[in-house]
């Protein structure tokens, strides 16, 4: 730590050496070092040792925070910024102390939600689902192995199963292109829904993608209009639906299945707009700040529901999926059997009219002011 | 500093008649000619020397379209309550206040009402000034409220895309307007109500993703950059420079994604055309 601060120091104008003036600049300038120094830390027994220093410097930078706070007549912008900085110096504590039994941080749960041995889609079906068949293509351009479609048994009912699929080893993520679908696979995904509601055969998504391909040929074969055209149709499907994010609900990508009756988030999946890291490096133009992106944006299954976004969450074994796929799919079969059996009560009209009213009603957050 | 200031110093000492000339005259940013800029303006801010469609914002948009540029608003008091207290390096309520003083709206589009050469219409018409036209609660309401208005009275529907996408400080919120939207236009599809869609510089994200795709007539702009991931985001994944013209109008055009592309100044035209093919027969 000391190092960053010296190597720091010598650099003419630096502001957090301004003399004795504390500064909105100083202290960030204070903090980005010690997140630094931390963030470099590499598991040897340095660790400890780091960690009390970095722990003086926090006791530092919290004084110089009361002192930042105590200046009269701040404007929101700054009061905003300053509430940043002590959101930050938590989220440095909270890892500095080590304690397992604290909540996890928003990104600690992206990056659970990332780990390589979480089950993926094909590890619930195994598990969960008999007689699975898969259906494969577009019907008009080719089969994307992204995105895996099939009929299958849910506790011996016939439903249809949807959802991306990622890989562990690198054949076979090039295989499944990291779990990232073309137009082709939303379009063989609707595609399948159709014959499902043909049939009156439920429908069941498993939500896993960083997002729909971003790539030259899938911008020529319309990967927006791919997606666009799954939430219209999705949302006036005649059948019961219900969407599950196990792993990481990547924005469009993953909306464009999961405009579903049910929505239901793994305790420890992550849902956002764009990930962490790029909105840390579009709005604060740096890509190491995702732990404050991934907070700000609130992406967890918690602040979802919170939000009414979601309708439920579904508990994961201790210390995530990733360490027990049995007791995973086991929770995962429990929560769809619930959704399942309440969404059948429902005539199918009444369910695509609820369906409507939820997401019409969803996320309205504004006022209405005097003109 | 002191450069600067003598700069500043030696403009004044020019004379007024310079600095007032300078805004009389715009250089193209495509063909890179000097022209008179009421050329421009009475050319639907189109350059008259190579055709570049300048963007035009949502106020201007309507004027263009409606008929004697009359036309009635509603639902324009609807106005963000910032519900993530989002902060970046600034805070999300001062990116709305300065917006809200630089463009005079509440939010990122008006709903209007008018006539198209006659014909009554509603228009949503997206401001990309206003924070880059991105999506949050209130942008993802409005629209909901003008596809309603449109299936419930039977008026055909325009809306204008101008817009980066989802807006990140509304997170995951503002995802969830592309699910609203689109099944509200389920409704109006099943109301058998026309609506066209267009899309003008740049249309990207979430916008693209949703309702900009589902017109009964997807229509462009020449030259408007429309996609659903940004230039740069293809260019990061796939490590290579992108092919000239990708993402633009006439390359969607070509690969079937759009139903045309139409010059500004026949824009009116071509959708009295559509709306006139798409009127509801009478019984
Ligand atoms: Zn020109």
């Amino acid at each position: 730590m000391t190092a960053f601060l010296q190597r720091g120091a010598q650099v003419p104008g630096n502001p957090g050496f301004s003399g004795a003036a504390v500064t909105l600049a100083g202290t960030d300038w204070l903090l980005s070092m010690v997140e630094m120094g931390w963030s470099t830390r590499n598991g040897d027994g340095k660790a400890m040792e780091m960690s009390d220093k970095a722990r003086k410097e926090l006791e530092k930078i919290e004084q110089q925070i009361v002192r930042l706070r105590a200046v009269p007549g701040q404007d929101p912008d700054t009061r905003g910024q300053i509430d940043q900085l002590n959101q930050r110096v938590g989220l440095l504590r909270d890892q500095l102390s080590q304690n397992p039994n604290r909540p996890k941080s928003a990104w600690e749960k992206a990056e659970l939600a990332r780990h390589p041995q979480r089950p993926y889609m094909l590890d619930y079906i195994e598990r969960i689902f008999t007689d699975f068949s898969e259906i494969h293509g577009d019907r008009s351009f080719r089969d994307d192995h992204a995105m895996v479609c099939g009929m299958a048994r849910f506790h011996g009912e016939e439903v249809l199963v949807v959802g991306q699929q990622k890989a562990r080893d690198t054949k076979q993520k090039v295989y499944r292109n990291f779990g990232m679908p073309n137009p082709e696979g939303y379009r063989k995904a609707l595609r399948t829904m159709k014959i499902a509601a043909k049939f009156q055969r439920p429908v069941i998504c498993f939500v896993d993608t960083d997002g729909a391909y971003p790539g030259i040929d899938a911008e020529e074969r319309g990967q927006g209009e791919a997606i666009a055209r799954n939430l219209l149709e999705m949302s006036r499907l005649e059948v019961p639906t219900i969407a599950i994010v196990i792993g990481v609900g990547g924005s469009g990508g993953a909306l464009a299945i999961a405009v579903a009756d049910r929505v239901l988030m793994m305790e420890n999946s992550i849902y956002s707009v764009i990930s962490p890291e790029g909105c840390a490096s579009i709005m604060w133009r740096d890509a190491s700040k995702k732990e404050l992106a991934a907070e700000a944006m609130r992406i967890t299954a918690g602040d979802l529901k919170e939000l009414g976004l979601i309708d439920s969450i579904v508990p994961e074994p201790e210390g995530g999926a990733h360490t027990n796929h049995e007791a995973a799919a086991t929770f995962v079969d429990n929560a769809l059997q619930q959704s399942l059996a309440d969404l059948k009560k429902l005539p199918v009209k009444n369910l695509v009219a609820a369906r409507y009213d939820k997401f019409r009603n969803m996320g309205q957050f504004f006022r209405v002011e005097a003109q | 500093m002191t450069w600067f200031k003598r700069q500043s110093g030696e403009l004044d000492t020019s004379g007024e008649k310079n600095v007032r000339t300078e805004g009389l005259w715009i250089k193209c940013e495509s063909c890179r000619q000097i022209i008179w800029k009421k050329d421009i303006e009475e050319n639907l801010n189109v350059c008259p020397k190579c055709d570049k469609h300048f963007r035009i914002d949502a106020r201007t948009r309507l004027a263009q379209l409606l008929d004697d540029g009359q036309y009635e608003t509603f639902d324009a008091n609807l106005v963000s309550t910032d519900p993530l207290k989002f902060v970046d390096l600034k805070a999300y309520s001062s990116r709305l206040k300065q917006a809200q003083s630089d463009t005079g709206l509440k939010d990122a589009v008006i709903n209007a009402k008018g006539k198209l050469n006659g014909r009554p219409v509603i228009v949503s018409s997206m401001e990309y000034a206003f924070i880059g036209g991105s999506m949050g609660a209130v942008v993802g309401e409005e629209i909901a409220r003008a596809v309603e208005h449109a299936a419930a009275q039977k008026v055909p529907l325009i809306i204008v895309s101008a817009s980066g996408g989802a807006r990140m400080m509304e997170g995951v919120i503002s995802l969830m307007q592309l699910a609203k939207i689109s099944a509200a236009l389920a409704r109006l599809d099943e109301a058998k109500v026309p609506y066209i869609s267009l899309l003008t510089d740049p249309t990207t994200g979430g916008v693209t993703a949703s309702f900009a795709m589902l017109g009964d007539l997807n229509i462009a702009e020449p030259g408007a950059l429309i996609g659903f991931a940004g230039p740069r985001v293809i260019e990061q994944t796939i490590r290579q420079k992108l092919p000239q013209g990708f993402q633009r109008s006439e390359f969607l055009l070509e690969h079937g994604m759009l139903d045309a592309v139409v010059p500004r100044k026949e824009l009116k035209s071509y959708i009295d055309r559509a709306l006139s093919f798409m009127a509801q027969k009478a019984a």
